[in-house]
């Protein structure tokens, strides 16, 4: 699904974290938010999942005006850093959260869930962990659990705040993999935040780049290397 | 360093571990076993007697009434303002921390006296209230309100710097996944925050049934009627009537040692809970 971005500014006591931002991704994309710390980035994807409200400008997605929804009413799935895993349930009851808190009408039965949790272990590469808790698992396995409970409700749209940014290089390189296999796989339109720009270039098809709250690039990696836009792009692409 | 290569002289370890050790024993234990020794100094019947007396069961009955109304308020309370100071940012929250934390620095005695100063015969509520046939003050509503007062922090302050380091990511995790505020609450907040929860409601009743001083300025003394536990323990005392106090006084000191026993498995627990979430 399309996302545009028009016009969103939106400060935190005094200073700016976003400043007239407008972006346009295209259903389908793999687009990264990247930029130095206290660029916007995450002000930027907390907006687009409805965590923060944004002050001035709005939010569509395809044709729908999403800006004053609810972040459970968008058909959105998000991925935190730090995993958020529910500690005291285990895998599969964290997967089978977002199902499970459905009113009882729209609500899949129990055996479905229960299907519907195991196609997903399949889909990010943890069958048969589904008994354990969060705590028994590794980094890597844990930020695949918080996957697949973004994805239970099939979300269109994947939003993941600097999903790699708590693991070690190898499992890192092998989690992108496994990403942008179930971003093709489902046909998602997925946005992350990340500060490494070797990561950006090598996972999106096109990268954003934020600089104290605006957009300083917005373009395919190769394009941004070859033809940087301002002297800030230059520089932090060094 | 370790904690072996700091090399005391092992007299002076042996001297430290001595010194607390023997100061536990005669300010604490010594204490303990003098209300049990003292309770039972004419043999289990009198200790029964004495606790079924009507007078010391009224007490009974009043004390467990008050702690069943002020621990819940409290308790709700408690989780309502540790929410806010933990997940919100909003002026005045420092201000609100220190307000909670005043009843643990404020005498007993005057935060019993500020509701006779308010709904007192005399107080600013007073006549309004004689006028309308209520009573506050030597009655229930005013032994539970100094009570509340007193254990207004118990709940709050052990869950705020807990919530705190928990943050917010869970909850945010939850409302993504369409969870509505309060299935937030009962399904992630609450198991979140159970063990220290209930630490929290633990102290906080040890503390309502055992209060003193602020429940005697607005009990009115009145055997059978208003005095609770800690009230007729001095009521009894003041008679000569030694075995009597000591008796109920031996049921206070179980219920500490109740709270003790039940703390010390909640730690043990809750210190595995903590361990198994990182």
């Amino acid at each position: 699904m399309s996302i545009r971005v028009e016009h969103v500014s939106k400060s935190f006591s005094a200073y700016p974290a976003l400043n007239d931002v407008s972006l346009t991704f295209n259903d389908g994309e793999f687009v990264a938010l990247l930029g130095p710390s206290g660029s916007g980035k995450t002000t930027l994807l907390r907006i687009l999942a409805g965590l923060e409200v944004p002050e001035e400008g709005r939010v569509r997605f395809g044709e729908r005006d999403v800006t004053g929804d609810k972040p459970a009413s968008r058909g959105i799935g998000f991925v935190f850093q730090h995993y958020a895993l529910f500690g005291h349930m285990t895998v599969e009851k964290n997967i089978a959260f977002g199902l499970d808190v459905m009113p009882r009408g729209p609500r899949p039965t129990k055996r479905d869930i229960g299907r519907r949790v195991e196609q997903l272990l399949g889909l990010v590469q943890l069958p048969g962990l589904g008994k354990r808790y969060p705590s028994q698992l590794s980094g890597g396995q844990r930020q695949r659990v918080a996957l697949a409970r973004a994805l239970a409700r099939e979300p269109r749209i994947l939003l993941l705040d600097e999903p790699f940014g708590a693991l070690d290089a190898k499992v890192r390189r092998e989690l992108r993999v496994a990403l942008r296999q179930i971003h093709d796989e489902l046909g998602l339109t997925s946005i992350f935040v990340t500060h490494d720009q070797e990561e950006a270039f090598a996972l999106a098809d096109r990268v954003a780049l934020l600089n104290q709250g605006r957009i300083e690039q917005f373009a395919a990696p190769a394009e941004m290397q070859s033809g940087p836009a301002s002297a800030f792009v230059r520089e932090f692409l060094d | 360093m370790t904690a072996s290569g700091l090399r005391e002289p092992p007299a002076a370890k042996a001297l430290l571990i001595l010194a607390a050790v023997a100061y536990v024993a005669i300010m604490l234990l010594l204490p303990l076993g003098a209300v049990l020794f003292e309770a039972l100094r004419h043999g289990w019947n009198a200790w029964w007697a004495a606790v079924v007396d009507p007078d010391a069961r009224a007490s009974i009955r009043l004390t467990l009434i008050v702690a069943a109304i002020s621990v819940p308020l409290n308790t709700v309370f408690g989780i309502a303002a540790a929410w806010a100071i933990a997940k919100f940012h909003f002026r005045g929250k420092s201000a609100l921390i220190a307000f909670i934390e005043l009843p643990f620095s404020v005498s007993p005695v005057v935060s019993g006296l500020v509701f006779v100063l308010l709904f007192g015969a005399q107080g600013w509520f007073g006549p309004w209230l004689e006028r309308h046939d209520i009573r506050i003050i030597f009655a229930l509503p005013g032994l539970v309100l100094a009570t509340l007062f007193v254990t207004f922090p118990f709940v709050a302050r052990q869950l705020i710097p807990l919530m705190s380091a928990q943050g917010r990511a869970d909850e945010e995790a939850a409302l993504t996944l369409g969870a509505s505020g309060w299935q937030t609450f009962w399904r992630v907040t609450l198991p979140n925050i159970k063990f220290g929860l209930l630490y929290g409601v633990l102290l906080c009743n040890a503390r309502a049934m055992g209060e003193f001083g602020a429940v005697s300025v607005v009990s009115g003394h009145i055997r059978g009627e208003t005095n609770t536990m800690p009230l007729q323990v001095e009521a009894l005392y003041n008679d000569y009537d030694f075995v009597a106090a000591f008796a109920v006084a031996s049921l206070l000191a179980l219920l500490a040692l109740v709270t003790l026993a039940l703390k010390s498995a909640l730690e043990w627990r809750y210190g595995d809970e903590l361990r198994a979430r990182h």
